[in-house]
């Protein structure tokens, strides 16, 4: 036999003697890395949903919203002054690498069709609404630029305000009273699922009709104030730039001094994915944190094996020792043990946890993915456990003084 | 082969010390064969301890084929220990877990590697081929011993150190183990110290040392 493999036979020999004992032990380390594996799993699977959900939104969108101002040192929340107006929208316009800009007001209204009634909020928005926030039409069309200036009483809805107001029915060319005003139903958008920022509640009219359902307020200085303006950018290198140029642009126009803050906010689909995608990297973390602790149980069930391993052995140290064997031989036995227990549980827990996260992910409950770092992270934490907590045992082992260990029981 | 000069062990006993051995010195020539004898308590498995480099002295030199080795460190002396000692103990110590032949590899194990051809040689010289894959439990006393030299001598030692060989043993066994024992002496030419109280045995050694209360207090050559 090869002299490397023999440390390790010795090492078989030991584990396979006490197969129910080794057994438990390995269930431990399996239970712990599996653990692991499969919280995470969830983690990252939440986390890539989360993405492919801001992906679709548009990677190139960007939103201006009107900021938190400060009045007397209270500052309000962010939108919950009207500092936006149709002016600001179309000063961007004027702005170098925007392809589109897309004012838009929004305001809570009583719907009503039929015997169906409830309240929501109601967006009112350019043509250019579309393709900026990247709307897909399921049936029918968004309305058109002649619609929206002679200020057509049409409405495109969202996948879920359909299914709640109209049921199964085919709602285009449906009537229902909005406020004050009634509407055609003239297109449903394609659902995008139950996301960030999901467009199936939404309801959009244009912008010149909202206007005749609720009256824009006006700013003291005479502007149409605007809830919101979308913009996409032509060339997505230069996001940061349009955005320092919409800053100055609107600090400008709103006259701040220098020393006061923006009264506006604004935010990239970039910005908010690496933000989201940062909380969820922390999530996945504290998943498998809390999965760690597992582990960490089946490391000390590693290390209480192994000494009383070494206990129950000390006659047999004895003999190794009398016939040769150096403390580091002793020490290599009972470490290489040890790290067999827990990288057989490594194993076995990989296996586990991926199946068990196929399972979580097939029966719809959440989206798990695996990804191979997960793996590497739980075995080399799984192998490292067996060596820290092997350690002590081992080195215990190879401290016995060789005649009191041969006069052991 | 062996010098043992003025060699003393004590152990701490609570605050007092306890002397073993008090200033031993003991020369065995190469290819001697001798016998340790005296009452327990008198030191002699002390001794045995010491010339088989499991323990150091408190104080004194011993001289191991010449080189001083009372200094040395544990993992100097377990390398001593691995090539040039072999032990037969009283209670045989074999591991029960592995076969005949596997307990015989391990007595190489930590000399160099294994070699199932040179374990089965000392098993054929012991007279236990036929028994190579039986395991300690399934063997006689008789047999265990026998396995147990096997497993002392498969690393061709030039020193082996015998600790009441036959003390577990009937009486027929025992004659078996110190036939055994004299033929790999007589044959070989390895150094052979015994430990025993048993004076038929020893009166098969040229020479016997009398010890008691850790001194040497006559010997007799036979």
């Amino acid at each position: 036999m090869k002299k490397w493999l023999e440390p390790l036979s010795t090492a078989w020999v030991g584990v396979v003697t006490h197969k129910l004992r080794s057994f438990l032990t390995i269930l431990g380390i399996v239970i712990g890395v599996g653990a692991v594996i499969t919280l995470m799993s969830v983690g990252r699977g939440a986390e890539a949903s989360i993405l492919t959900n801001i992906q679709s939104m548009g990677s190139n969108l960007i939103t201006v919203r009107p900021g938190a101002s400060m009045s007397g040192g209270v500052r309000s929340a962010i939108g919950g002054v009207n500092t936006l107006t149709m002016e600001d929208a179309e000063a961007i316009a004027k702005l170098s690498n925007i392809s589109a800009v897309a004012p838009s007001y929004s305001s809570n209204l009583q719907l009503v069709v039929g015997g169906e009634n409830m309240n929501s909020q109601v967006s009112g928005v350019t043509p250019e609404y579309m393709s900026v926030d990247n709307l897909k039409i399921a049936n029918g069309a968004f309305f058109s630029d002649y619609e929206y200036q002679r200020g057509a009483k049409v409405a495109v809805l969202g996948s879920s305000v359909t299914e709640t107001l109209f049921g199964s029915a085919n709602p285009i060319g449906q009537q229902m009273r909005m406020g004050t005003i009634i509407v055609h139903v003239i297109g449903v958008l394609e659902s995008k699922g139950s996301t960030f920022n999901s467009p199936d509640d939404a309801i959009f009219i244009p912008l010149t009709a909202m206007q005749q359902a609720v009256a824009q307020p006006l700013t003291p200085q005479g502007g149409r104030i605007v809830s919101a303006i979308a913009l996409t950018v032509s060339d997505e290198s230069q996001t940061q730039n349009v955005i320092d140029n919409i800053t100055s642009l609107l600090r400008t126009r709103h006259r701040l001094a220098s020393s006061a803050d923006n009264d506006f906010n604004i935010m990239s689909t970039e910005e908010i994915a690496s933000t989201l995608s940062q909380t969820m990297g922390t999530l996945t973390l504290l998943l498998g944190a809390i999965a760690g602790i597992s582990l960490l149980v089946g490391g000390i069930g590693v290390m209480n094996i192994m000494l009383v391993s070494v206990l129950e052995r000390t006659r047999e140290i004895g003999i190794r020792k009398a016939l040769g064997a150096r403390e580091r031989d002793i020490w290599l036995q009972f470490l290489i043990e040890a790290a067999f227990l827990t990288f057989a549980g490594g194993i076995i827990g990989i296996i586990c946890g991926w199946v068990v996260s196929k399972i979580i992910d097939s029966i719809g409950v959440m989206t798990t993915l695996v990804t191979p770092d997960i793996v590497i992270l739980a075995v080399s934490v799984s192998i490292c456990i067996g060596l820290f907590f092997g350690f002590y045992p081992a080195w215990n082992a190879s401290r016995l003084n060789p005649i009191e260990a041969l006069r052991a029981e | 082969m062996i010098r043992l000069e003025g060699i003393t062990k004590s152990y701490p006993m609570g605050k007092r010390e306890l002397t073993v051995l008090g200033g031993i010195t003991l020369h065995i020539e190469k290819g001697e064969l001798v016998a340790l004898m005296g009452p327990s308590g008198s030191g002699k498995s002390t001794i045995l301890n010491l010339i088989g480099c499991l323990d150091k002295p408190t104080s004194g030199s011993y001289y191991l084929e010449d080189r001083e080795v009372s200094q040395l460190s544990s993992g100097e002396l377990a390398m001593i220990r691995s090539r040039k000692i072999g032990f037969v103990f009283q209670t045989f110590n074999l591991l029960p877990r592995l076969s005949a032949l596997a307990n015989v590899e391990l007595g190489m194990k930590y000399a160099g590697g294994s070699d199932p051809k040179r374990a089965l040689d000392a098993l054929a010289k012991v007279g236990l081929s036929d028994r190579a894959n039986h395991r300690p439990t399934e063997l006689s006393g008789g047999e265990q011993q026998r396995v147990a030299i096997a497993r002392a001598l498969v690393k061709n030692p030039p020193l082996i150190l015998a600790d009441e060989p036959t003390g577990n043993l009937d009486s027929r066994s025992g004659e078996e183990i110190i036939s055994i024992l004299t033929t790999l002496h007589s044959e070989q030419g390895i150094t052979l110290v015994v430990v025993t109280h048993d004076v038929s045995i020893a009166h098969h050694c040229q020479r016997i040392i009398h010890l008691m209360d850790g001194q040497v207090v006559t010997e007799e050559t036979l």
